[in-house]
């Protein structure tokens, strides 16, 4: 059952196409996350999902309701869509609890009944309730952010970079948290971010954003495995990316014969290795993909090791320079000669 | 799926789906438009006398014009103007950059209350400076009388931005200049100097334009000026094309004063002096030498701006005794002028607030346009807005001729910037995203703006209206033209009594306008000492 329903969204400033013939479909109770560099249009199409924005052409739904199509679009205040800004925004003239009842009318026994529901919701504790949204640490305002967008019942929580102002440890462990208030009350949402560890752990769903335009969409594992091309690739994380010829749905490349995870025409390629796919051994002398240890960096549980591959033996395929992690105890030494063997299939890049 | 989505989806299921309306207007349009129109007829309305001024020159004709502009009255204002510019204005700055670095960064004994006694003269109306000096010299007149008096009334407007550019500097740039071999004189002049530059531009157009405005402070030492002859003009001959005239040439000066200010700040903004830097700024040691003439010319300065006339005034307190408080005008004076501050000063914040949320949350073409306009409307003298109101009231508006309805808008006219400045600056902190979050949670458009927004900058908005309020209650040229008949403010009131040389009875007016303004100054000085600025 789809929730949101997005189709050939589009919205320009000026000459700059922002958002760019978007389509993006979100399951009920999905976590969606949208990641691209920045400029590539995803707070837009997150405002133009909130209301705060006005397509100029497409058209959003949710749950069967449209919410903006051809240039007319429901104003924000009646779309009760749930909203985290970065920074929380918390209003500054009023307390934690006045913050979180902002959203709630009726009456006061009931509705305080509701603020204390939900600060414990977002596990705070209730002495926050009189405190103002400068006595609270970053990690606290969002909270209080989360749980005054909690407050209204939204159909669809909205997240714009909310864990980016935060520090690292505290990140993870909100974002968890997060994630967690967010399936527990079955609250469909999409989180933007420019993080990519941030991107793959929350989302169930991801899509990727580039210069306006939504260049991949599809499950985490899915898109990071098997990226269109090399820009989603190195997005999404290291890769190593290799020229390759396929010949009879093999790519052959400077690593030697590899399999393929999709079906290829034969002809020259280029194909894609996540750094876990590759592994050092200590080489024998006539192994195919064996090279020179060129520099180790010292990365504390792993090392980065630059491997110089001369041109093969037979002359196919030109020499490269690889970068591979390797665990810090078993690192090889600068100078030294490994081999560099390859788990899994390769996934052959467009373009 | 767990059971709460199922729950949720249930829910949403019961929701109507063709309940919310599609509407043409996008976020909030409908208050940028309504927003955009108030604007644009405060900026319209406060260019009105700039329109009368010119139109009236336009239906005078070319001969008309040469006759009543090039004559020898009009070059002899002209050269007093030129001349009172010409010398009060280096002295206003070397007074003003003066005491504001011997109290920001020298050890000068007792420089916090320098610092104070530096804007405390803002507190005295300039005419009341003109009323202490003429009752201690009545013999005192003329072109070096108006210069004195200038200096006097006016070297705070430089003190102010200048001490606050020198609290923001930030002293890691003297620290290079110094290690790159230079003299602490040639670090002054070679860093230090170059980055005052846009707040003495901008205190120098203010005194400027006050030079070229101020009416009772020039009429009571009997030195003519364009305002001085434009007011004799209208009093003798009622709204004639000579008034006009004069008035046009005035307003050019303005423009002129307008241009040069601009021109010479040119495209610099120099290193961003930002929030401030932490670490505090080194004081340069004064030796004893050094200290005595930095304290020789803060007393001397002090004396002169503040000494006599509280002397002065206390002399005809003292003289007066308690005959000048039972002075059956002071009281209602009192009331009135409270009366007009207030209303003035609240519908001047009310009509500058749809500007100040524009230039905001909406800066653009137009709204740029519109902001110019209210900049160089704001730059005419009161008796040039007065002039104007009065002719096109009896030519067109007859009923509204000498209502308070009058003399409130050329309140507003004269006074928007002051609240516009401040209100900007306080819509400037509330980050637009708290409008979207109220807004996302249910807030329609314009009960988000007042329950985030206005009610954020509503310490900024009493900060304007306070400084509306207090410029009103000293206002003297309009209110003397406009007013209703048997209107008698303090600044009124004042002036009629000391122009019947009663210098005892006035006294007690003098004293309300400068403890009415007392608070104003305080202000002021506050802000310039908070290093944020801007």
């Amino acid at each position: 059952m789809t929730c949101l329903h997005i189709q050939s969204l589009s919205k320009s400033w000026g000459a700059v196409r922002a958002v760019d013939a978007v389509d993006l479909e979100l399951a009920a109770g999905g976590r969606a996350a949208i990641v691209g560099p920045s400029g590539s249009g995803k707070t837009t199409l997150l405002r133009m999902i909130a209301g705060f924005e006005t397509p100029d052409s497409g058209s959003i739904r949710l749950d069967g309701t449209t919410l903006a199509e051809g240039g007319k679009a429901v104003p924000a205040h009646l779309r009760r869509i749930g909203y985290v800004p970065q920074d929380g925004a918390l209003f500054p003239h009023l307390s934690v609890a006045d913050n979180i009842g902002f959203g709630l009318s009726g009456e006061r026994r009931e509705r305080q009944r509701r603020i204390d529901e939900l600060l414990a919701m977002v596990s705070l504790e209730p002495a926050m309730l009189k405190r103002w949204p400068h006595e609270l640490s970053g990690g606290q305002q969002q909270r209080v952010a989360l749980a005054r967008a909690m407050a209204q019942q939204p159909r669809l929580m909205l997240l714009d970079e909310p864990f980016s102002a935060l520090d690292t440890g505290l990140r993870a462990s909100l974002r968890k948290a997060v994630a967690e208030v967010l399936r527990e009350a079955g609250i469909a949402s999409i989180l933007v971010t420019h993080d990519q560890a941030e991107a793959l752990s929350f989302a169930t769903q991801l899509a990727v954003m580039r210069q306006g335009r939504l260049v991949q969409a599809g499950s985490p594992e899915q898109l990071y495995r098997h990226p269109v091309d090399a820009d989603t690739a190195l997005f999404l994380g290291e890769a190593v990316l290799l020229p390759a010829t396929v010949r009879q749905g093999k790519a052959s490349c400077r690593l030697g014969e590899l399999s393929l995870h999709q079906r290829r025409e034969d002809g020259p390629t280029s194909i894609m290795l996540r750094p876990d796919q590759l592994r050092l051994s200590a080489a024998g002398d006539g192994h195919p993909a064996s090279g020179l240890v060129l520099d180790s960096d010292f990365g504390g549980q792993d090392c980065l090791i630059t491997i110089q591959l001369p041109d093969s033996p037979a002359g196919q395929h030109p020499g490269v320079t690889l970068q591979v992690r390797s665990p810090s105890l078993t690192a090889p030494r600068v100078g030294s000669r490994v081999a560099v063997e390859v788990c899994g299939s390769a996934h052959a890049l467009a373009g | 799926m767990s059971d709460s989505a199922t729950r949720t989806a249930g829910r949403l299921a019961g929701q109507p789906a063709a309940a919310l309306p599609l509407v043409r207007v996008g976020r909030s349009r409908g208050l940028v438009f309504w927003a955009g129109l108030l604007a644009a007829v405060v900026s319209l309305l406060s260019l009105m006398p700039l329109g009368f001024i010119a139109a009236e020159t336009l239906a005078a004709g070319k001969d008309s014009i040469v006759e009543l502009v090039f004559r020898p009255r009009v070059a002899e204002l002209l050269v007093n103007t030129m001349q009172l510019m010409v010398i009060s204005l280096p002295l206003c700055i070397l007074l003003g950059v003066g005491t504001a670095w011997l109290t920001e960064r020298s050890n000068l004994p007792g420089r916090r209350w320098w610092a104070m006694l530096a804007v405390a003269p803002l507190a005295i109306p300039a005419f009341v400076h003109s009323y202490a000096w003429i009752s201690a010299a009545p013999s005192l007149h003329g072109l070096w009388a108006a210069v004195l008096l200038s200096v006097i009334a006016y070297s705070p407007f430089l003190y102010l931005p200048t001490a606050a550019a020198l609290r923001r500097m930030d002293p890691a740039l003297e620290d290079v200049a110094a290690s790159l071999g230079h003299r602490p004189l040639a670090v002054f002049v070679k860093v230090v100097l170059p980055q005052l530059k846009l707040a003495i531009l901008g205190g120098s157009l203010l005194v400027g334009l006050h030079l070229l405005a101020e009416y009772g402070l020039f009429a009571m030492i009997r030195f003519d000026t364009f305002t001085t002859a434009i007011f004799d003009q209208f009093q003798s001959s009622f709204s004639g094309a000579a008034a006009n005239m004069l008035a046009g040439v005035l307003v050019l000066c303005c423009l002129l004063l307008l241009l040069g200010e601009s021109a010479l700040r040119g495209k610099a903004r120099y290193a961003r002096l930002g929030a401030g830097s932490a670490r505090a700024q080194s004081r340069t040691q004064l030796g004893p030498v050094g200290a005595l003439c930095g304290l020789s010319v803060c007393l001397v300065a002090a004396a002169l701006s503040l000494g006599v006339p509280l002397w002065t005034l206390g002399k005809w307190l003292l003289a007066g005794g308690v005959e000048v408080w039972r002075n059956e005008w002071l009281w209602p004076a009192l009331r009135q002028t409270l009366l007009l501050a207030g209303a003035g000063a609240l519908i001047t914040v009310a009509a500058a607030l749809p500007a100040a949320w524009l230039s905001v949350r909406r800066p653009g073409k137009w709204q740029r346009l519109l902001e110019s306009g209210n900049y160089v409307a704001s730059a005419l003298p009161g008796i040039v807005v007065a002039l104007a109101l009065v002719s096109i009231a009896i030519q067109w508006a007859r009923p509204l001729y000498q209502t308070l309805a009058t003399i409130l808008l050329a309140y507003l006219m004269m006074f928007l910037p002051r609240a516009l400045v401040s209100l900007r600056a306080g819509i400037a902190q509330a980050p637009v995203e708290l409008e979207n979050a109220a807004q996302s949670l249910g807030c329609p458009p314009a009960r988000a703006l007042w329950r985030t927004t206005l009610r954020l900058s509503a310490p900024a908005a009493a900060a304007g209206y306070a400084m509306v309020f207090l410029a009103i209650g000293n206002e003297l040229t309009a209110t003397l033209l406009l007013a209703p008949t048997g209107t008698r403010t303090l600044a009124t009131g004042f002036w009629a009594l000391t122009s019947e040389i009663d210098y005892a009875a006035a006294a007690p007016f003098a004293l309300i306008m400068i403890l009415l303004s007392l608070p104003l100054t305080a202000l002021l000085h506050a802000q310039s000492r908070r290093s944020a600025g801007r």
